[in-house]
């Protein structure tokens, strides 16, 4: 994927001229720009379908308090997109998903540190606070470039390289959890743990939240898949009909919490529950929870 | 829209008695802004004995680090950021003076119960509404610590700044009255 050797750039170039490899050349510099307009965009737009579902929220709500709040989160949405400003000022950490074609070849830098550059260009001429610390431990040091990125890569068919980018406020990241059931455990004890996850985190997260559920894998693919989930179209339900329920039914459980928006009272506690799933060992049944605050906020391109 | 009742800092205990949990108000006047890493830094400072960089009588804490300014305007997106991580430091604020902190999310026992003993308010801004509370600050201004950027300390001087008071001086709460009556 990553050719930087020019003689055998050359050749590459060379072959695919004369129809023996395919091959589709990406500069360095266009990943950065992308990557920039991408985070740049997920910060100061709210996607269309999820202010839609926002106002029905608004209509639905039944607690005063509730609704009142949910009219603020709609015309902060409406402020922030006009005036091009950060919806909220936990620009969040930057997590990127990219697929790439295995067709791509790309030129004149290297992949990370061209992803890096774009969030590091969007973080500073956007006016996108900066929030990451170096060592997270003692120093806790701000990097002041809101690098690096958390980057996920997969090698897929075709010649195109495809973002998803997604600022990543931490309210809400660190209300999220993880479980390691039995698979005897099943549907159930899965519902409950998600439910008691939304239910411990009360207010904190800014509901109403989205939560991205990942079952299956292992213990760290079923939070990427959990983060990804997050993201999907909204309204649009697992296309595994037994999964959909689930969602349904988890959805309705976190409902009937009464938590309400801002964790001040009433119906809508969360906006979409969303499950993904992988096959995982004859062992285990791996649960993983990622919490979003009301904006989930992300953005996709491609190159 | 509930009724909203106007407020000015720093605010004198008359005011502070009469405001109950539930009431929606705006706030005027200056207000600081500091969060987990500055709060850190007070700490250093009491236990070394030494003053804080801001006289903290009657004041309003608002637990927030706003993005950079943009041109134009005179303040970032700024809203409310978790409460609970700012709980170990809050009592001792507020024994020295501290009537109020604005942030969202719960706070523990301890930090209720010096409310109570103190008199001070617990208001909810709206989490992820940083554009819109934005617009009541009018003046933004670094005032200690700029080494820590977004964490450092800010004067804010705000007209109308929307929120809600969630904990009052007699520890009634919100997050534990409201949501009871929608858990079905």
């Amino acid at each position: 994927m990553v050719v930087s050797r020019t003689p055998v750039r050359e050749a590459l170039r060379e072959l695919a001229a004369e129809g023996f490899v395919k091959m589709h050349e990406i500069k360095a510099s266009q990943i950065i720009d992308k990557v920039k307009k991408l985070f740049l965009k997920s910060n100061y737009h709210i996607n269309q379908d999820l202010i839609k579902l926002l106002q029905q929220a608004q209509k639905k709500e039944t607690s005063p308090i509730g609704k009142s709040v949910l009219q603020m989160i709609i015309s902060n949405n409406k402020i922030s997109s006009k005036e091009e400003v950060p919806i909220c000022q936990d620009t969040g950490l930057a997590v990127v998903f990219v697929e790439v074609g295995q067709e791509v070849h790309l030129v004149d830098g290297d992949f990370t540190e061209a992803i890096n550059q774009g969030v590091k260009e969007a973080y500073e001429e956007g006016y996108l606070r900066k929030s990451v610390v170096d060592d997270p431990v003692f120093e806790r040091k701000n990097t002041k470039t809101n690098t690096p990125a958390i980057i996920y890569t997969d090698i897929v068919p075709g010649d195109k390289i495809k973002f998803l980018v997604m600022p990543k406020g931490f309210g809400s990241e660190n209300m999220s959890a993880i479980a390691m059931l039995k698979p005897a455990d099943g549907e159930k004890v899965i519902v409950d743990f998600v439910v008691e996850t939304v239910k411990k985190a009360g207010p904190n997260p800014c509901p109403p939240t989205i939560i991205g559920v990942g079952i299956g894998g292992t213990i760290d693919k079923a939070m990427v898949i959990a983060k990804k989930a997050i993201v999907r179209k909204i309204n649009q339900p697992n296309k595994n009909p037994k999964f959909a329920a689930l969602e349904k039914e988890i959805l309705t459980k976190i409902n009937n919490l009464g938590i309400g928006p801002a964790g001040l009272g009433g119906n809508i506690t969360s906006l979409a529950v969303h499950i993904d799933y992988l096959p995982t060992h004859i062992a285990g049944l791996p649960v993983a929870v990622n919490v979003c605050c009301h904006a989930a906020r992300h953005a996709e391109g491609i190159l | 829209m509930k009724n909203i009742i106007k407020i000015t800092t720093p605010l004198d205990i008359k005011e502070i008695v009469n405001l109950k949990a539930g009431n929606f108000v705006n706030i005027t006047g200056n207000i600081y802004a500091a969060r987990d890493a500055a709060h850190k830094r007070f700490f250093e400072l009491i236990e070394k004995g030494k003053r804080l960089p801001i006289d903290l009588k009657g004041q309003i804490i608002f637990y927030a680090g706003p993005t950079p300014t943009k041109p134009g305007h005179s303040c970032g997106s700024v809203g409310p950021t978790t409460s609970y991580r700012m709980d170990p430091y809050t009592p001792e604020l507020l024994e020295r003076g501290l009537k109020g902190m604005i942030g969202k999310g719960l706070r523990s026992q301890e930090v209720i119960d010096s409310m109570k003993k103190n008199k001070a308010l617990y208001f909810a801004a709206v989490g992820g509404a940083a554009a819109l509370i934005a617009r009541s600050v009018k003046r933004s201004e670094v005032i200690a610590y700029e080494d820590l950027g977004a964490e450092a300390v800010f004067r804010f001087y705000v007209e109308d700044f929307p929120a809600i008071v969630v904990v009052d001086s007699a520890g009634k709460n919100l997050y534990e009255t409201e949501p009871p009556k929608y858990k079905k």
